[in-house]
């Protein structure tokens, strides 16, 4: 709290406190308003027809039988829509002569994965519309799928677009000593001490969201109203306007009540512009909810790299180079910021170490599978992997301890603000404190010991020790910034607070949640800073008539830039309430005291009358207006558009140990300690719940979930039987702390919470399972290190274990049919 | 996620019920709890012409005593089979695993019968009711028979019910004194599939195992009996040592599938650890 900019803040108790969210009354109770519960007078409703083909031509669509069928309203292909249906959008152009091949909503010509949108019937009732589906006859002619990334890209490779001369859509590098931002990697490469290079693999994870995704369009005249489960109603409406060349001032989005996202509600989706379709051409509302086995499928996916990382170092385990090399795979569309996603990482390689040099490369391909975006976290998971699992190989080369090597190469404390090989600047953190909090709660040294002990013994389970020491940057984003990354929108955020006759306070903001908890941490700013009660805040958001102006919520930006956007709003009706105060209480008006919603002349004794006039009291003579000081508008209402100067950077320690059966290949975290430093606490509990489900993902990743194609480009995760996502009874207790170092970058001092643990816990847990398994001759465990793999790694050595040897979905379906049971390659079939 | 149109039939009485049966012909699909069946509907999976909805017959609900066998009703849900005194006492291993059936809210609706006429080789009770010698209550158009659980399981979800019989109870026989047994399943998460179990009975005196009776879920098409593992341990000592040699066997005869959870040869090596821990854990060594 030290950093809270306005005095007053210090002694009131909102900040900090760990309130119940105030909106799961109504979010865990039944009371919610989810799209898929709108009904409107006259509304169709809406079933896709999906390609069963990964990449086909598309000869002929009959759907004659299927308008016949009862209730049916209307069928509609993308020949109906080919004039009008534009390109699901794309904001993110990362090179000037990025190839982006054009994403139609409706398939048109031809489709390019499993799951793409075909046909869509309107119909009287949901029903009616899913049971005419089988009456539409579709003839595909097939082309060849295109699953592994590499190949891909070689000569030869058959095209996912016909209109593109190759499956590669970008190359995007940065390095430093171009940048001038640090020394040449080809130096630190040239000459190294020592050398480490690895190969990891990103597997494709699905967001897995518990709300699937509806929309609900309602044409008015020639606009439309749209309710749709997104987390950006803003940039939807925009987009929407763009895209289907509909006047934007014609266009109000509404997302009500958001049932998770985790980057899955980022885009644009082809769903929201064909229900907008099939809405307008008809003249009727229409509805379109996903069942879940349409989101597994073709909502989008995330992750889903190949990394290729380098690091150099001296003898003595100072690091002096990194150069990493990214294939990414954009799936066969490029959606809203998709091609971005793996740029958030670019700078984020280089982590809490100082490294004197540093480059990074990535090609952006396209493959005939589901198109990805963002997923928890974006970018910044798979670059804490690639250094904290290197960082790990790095130690081992060098007969280091892990910890140390890290301890030897982080910036310390006293060294910030310091500016990364990357041109960026950490403002704040301390890694010391951070580490040493996380290894007494886990019991590092002890562990340690026992581990000795069962490799001693060769007890068939053993114990493996992980560390991830992460930092990301969040709170997306500068402006600036992202004009330089050629993102084609700002990262401002707008507030406004107005302050109604009888005192109470609505707060509007352009952020726009979707579980996180917003209407509880906001509420405690504005208490906090006007005086006001708890109760007395009600925020508003998410409909973009009464929300008029935002930037909407992803990248931990909510309360980092959203809620600065409240302060400064705040700040502004103190400011108007104090000239109303000096003018009733006939003081000058730096002469006031504001403290706990009143102000007081200073100097006269308190309770006497006529000295101090509280917030409500000032609302209500506004209100009335009968007094105010000459030429002042009678209003205390103030709004504010923050533009942040920096990202924010939440750092911490997070330790895995975790116990691995060499007979079967499971693999039980023990225990999972976690110090986060996320800056100013506003509400430590939402901070853990945070956390904790940030955490759970993470883990997910390591050790349970994979979106698997088959080599015919079938996902065949299709459904939670097989796609497993852990649940409660999966995962241990986590052991959650902090520390506290305000950020310097914003006046609340806070740095966003809702992507760390997902990026830090990754590493941890696979770090860990190696940590195991060394004594086996195992460096690398693919992922999820299912125990089938755990087993294999542990009965094949080494060579077999290795990611580079190992068959993966990210190198595409090929490898994944055609083993035999004797091959670890295809063991995920 | 909306299953295709069907007739749905509510008998109030098993008799009802078997009439109804009998009359739908043989794409009638009989609704017990419905958590394998809706699903495999709603992913239009399968396209019953008839549904029969067997919910409401209390008379089908319950366990009771009989002499030599207890009787569990084939509408008895998971949870009440796992809270319930008699299968405690004479049929622990049901309740055993019983409990690692999917989650709390598929206990609730599932049941004891519908999960094994249902005949998925990865459920579990299938390897547990030929482990105790189960027999299967059939009720059909000519009255009823029992059928042995080695005959019961056919092929991946078939049955030897016929299309118009019902099944409507399944006697445990009880077991003598010195019997203990053990479930044990390895799955990927806390609410899927077994990727292999082994259902463990044995009979144990002076140290040594006289008897043993080893099930097998998800190695077959069926679940099945480690017959060369129950000959291995007939007479062998109770020791980590002589359990183990006996279930390095416990592969032999099976055809275990290879999927997304594991490839064959990783099951059956699971089957090896699995059937040695199962053995090791039901006679207390």
């Amino acid at each position: 709290m030290t950093a809270v900019a306005d005095p007053p803040a210090e002694t009131t108790a909102e900040i900090g406190k760990s309130r119940l969210r105030k909106e799961d009354q109504h979010l865990i109770t039944g009371r919610t308003t989810w799209t898929d519960n709108m009904s409107l007078p006259g509304m169709v409703h809406l079933a896709i027809l999906r390609s069963p083909m990964a990449h086909a031509t598309i000869t002929s669509i009959d759907t004659s039988e299927a308008k016949k069928r009862p209730g049916v309203i209307a069928v509609f292909t993308g020949q109906d829509f080919a004039e009008t249906q534009g390109n699901v959008p794309c904001a993110w152009p990362v090179t000037p002569d990025m190839v982006n091949p054009g994403a139609p909503s409706l398939a048109v010509t031809q489709v390019n994965h499993v799951g793409e949108a075909v046909a869509v019937i309107a119909a009287r009732d949901k029903v009616s519309a899913q049971d005419a589906l089988e009456a539409i006859d579709v003839e595909y002619e097939p082309l060849p799928a295109v699953l592994d990334m590499e190949a891909a890209i070689a000569d030869g490779s058959p095209l996912v677009h016909p209109n593109t001369t190759s499956n590669r859509s970008y190359t995007w590098a940065f390095e430093s000593g171009a940048a001038g931002t640090g020394a040449p990697i080809d130096d630190a490469i040239a000459s190294p001490e020592v050398t480490v290079t690895r190969r990891f693999i990103q597997q494709r994870l699905i967001p897995a969201f518990m709300e699937p995704r509806s929309t609900v369009v309602q044409p008015i005249g020639e606009g439309v109203t749209v309710w749709s489960a997104t987390q950006i109603p803003h940039i939807l409406r925009t987009m929407l306007a763009l895209t289907l060349g509909i006047p934007e001032q014609k266009v109000r989005v509404i997302a009500p009540d958001v049932g998770g996202g985790f980057g899955g509600k980022i885009p644009v989706t082809p769903e929201e512009i064909i229900t907008t379709l099939v809405a307008r051409r008809l003249g009727k509302p229409a509805k379109y909810t996903e069942s879940r086995s349409e989101s597994l499928m073709s909502a989008h996916h995330g992750r889903d790299q190949i990394q290729d990382v380098t690091i150099t170092a001296k003898r003595d385990g100072t690091v002096t180079g990194l150069d990493v090399h990214l294939f990414a795979d954009m799936g066969a569309y490029l959606r809203l910021v998709g091609p971005g996603v793996p740029l958030l990482g670019a700078f984020m390689f280089p982590a809490i170490y100082k490294f004197p040099a540093y480059r990074f490369v990535c090609e952006g391909i396209f493959t005939t599978k589901t198109p990805t975006d963002a997923y928890r976290g974006a970018g910044r998971p798979e670059a804490t992997f690639g250094i904290e699992r290197i960082m790990d190989e790095l130690a081992v080369e060098l007969g280091r301890d892990p910890m140390e090597l890290r301890r030897q190469n982080w910036i310390t404390h006293e060294e910030f603000p310091f500016t990364t090989v990357c041109g960026l600047t950490y403002d704040s953190g301390n890694y010391e404190a951070a580490t040493a909090k996380a290894l007494e709660l886990i019991g590092w040294d002890e562990l340690r010991r026992e581990q000795a002990e069962r490799r001693e013994r060769k007890d068939p389970v053993q114990l493996g020790l992980g560390i991830s020491t992460f930092t990301e940057m969040c709170g997306l984003a500068p402006s600036r910034v992202l004009g330089s990354l050629d993102y084609v929108a700002g990262g401002w955020e707008n507030a406004s607070v107005r302050v109604l006759a009888t005192g109470k306070v609505e707060v509007v903001v352009g952020t726009s949640p979707h579980g996180q908890g917003h209407e509880t941490a906001f509420s405690q700013i504005v208490a906090d800073k006007l005086g006001v009660a708890f109760d007395d805040v009600e925020v508003i958001h998410g409909d973009t008539q009464s929300s008029v102006k935002g930037m909407d919520s992803y990248g931990s930006r909510s309360l980092v830039v959203g809620g600065i956007a409240i302060v400064q709003a705040t700040d502004k009706v103190v400011a108007k309430a104090r000239r109303v105060a000096a003018h009733l209480l006939e003081a000058n008006e730096d002469d006031l005291d504001f403290e706990a919603g009143s102000f007081t002349v200073r100097g006269v004794p308190g309770g006497s009358a006529g000295s101090s006039m509280s917030m409500g009291e000032i609302a209500f003579a506004t209100f009335t207006a009968h007094n105010l000081p000459d030429g002042m508008e009678p209003s205390l209402d103030s709004d504010a558009t923050f533009d942040p100067e920096n990202f924010s950077f939440p750092h911490g320690t997070h330790l895995c140990a975790i116990d691995v059966d060499t007979e079967t290949g499971r693999s039980t975290i023990r225990k999972y300690v976690c110090v986060d430093d996320v800056g100013t606490p506003i509400n430590p509990l939402i901070i853990e719940g945070q956390v904790h489900g940030g955490l759970a993902q993470g883990i997910a990743q390591a050790l349970y979930e994979e979106a698997v194609f088959d080599d015919a480009g079938n996902l065949t995760t299709g459904t939670f039987v097989d796609y497993t996502v852990p649940s409660a009874s999966d995962l241990p207790s986590f052991t959650t702390e902090r520390t506290e170092t305000p950020a310097t970058s914003n006046p609340l001092g806070v740095k966003g919470v809702g992507e760390a643990g997902t990026i830090a816990s990754t590493p941890a847990v696979v770090n860990a399972l190696v940590d195991a398994l060394r004594p086996f001759g195992v460096n690398d465990i693919q992922m999820p290190a299912t125990p089938e793999r755990v087993w294999r790694a542990v009965h094949s050595g080494a060579e077999k274990s290795d990611r580079a040897e190992g068959g993966t979905t990210a190198y595409g379906g090929a490898s994944t049919g055609t083993s035999d049971g004797s091959d670890a390659k295809g063991e995920q079939l | 996620m909306i299953p295709a149109a069907f007739d749905y039939v509510r008998p109030d009485s098993v008799a009802q019920a078997v009439s109804a049966l009998a009359g739908a012909g043989e794409d009638a699909k009989v609704l017990g709890g419905g958590q394998s069946l809706i699903p495999v509907l709603r992913l239009r999976l399968a396209y019953p012409s008839t549904l029969i909805d067997v919910g409401r017959l209390a008379e089908l609900r319950g366990v009771h005593d009989d002499g030599d066998a207890i009787v569990i009703g084939a509408m008895t849900t998971h949870h009440e089979v796992m809270h319930d005194a008699l299968v405690g006492e004479h049929a622990p291993l049901i309740a055993q695993a019983t409990e690692t059936v999917a989650d709390p809210q598929v206990r609730h609706r599932g049941t004891f019968g519908g999960a094994l006429a249902h005949a998925d080789p990865a459920g579990d009770l299938g390897a547990v009711a030929l482990a105790l010698d189960c027999e299967f209550v059939a009720t059909g158009p000519s009255g009823e028979r029992r059928i042995a659980a080695a005959d019961f399981f056919l092929d991946y979800l078939t049955t030897a019910l016929a299309p118009d019989e019902l099944l409507t109870a399944v006697r445990v026989p009880k077991l003598g004194p010195g019997w203990l047994s053990h479930y044990e399943k390895f799955n990927r998460v806390a609410q899927a599939w077994s990727i292999v179990a082994v259902a463990a009975l044995v009979h144990r005196e002076n140290g040594s195992i006289t008897q043993a009776r080893i099930g097998l879920t998800n190695m077959g098409s069926t679940p099945l009996r480690a017959v060369a593992v129950e000959h291995a341990l007939a007479g062998a000592d109770a020791s980590g040592e002589a359990v183990g040699a006996a279930a390095e066997h416990a592969a032999e005869g099976t055809a275990a599938p290879s999927d997304l959870s594991g490839k064959s040869d990783y099951r059956e090596h699971l089957a090896r650890v699995l059937t040695k821990r199962a053995v090791l854990a039901a006679a207390g060594s």
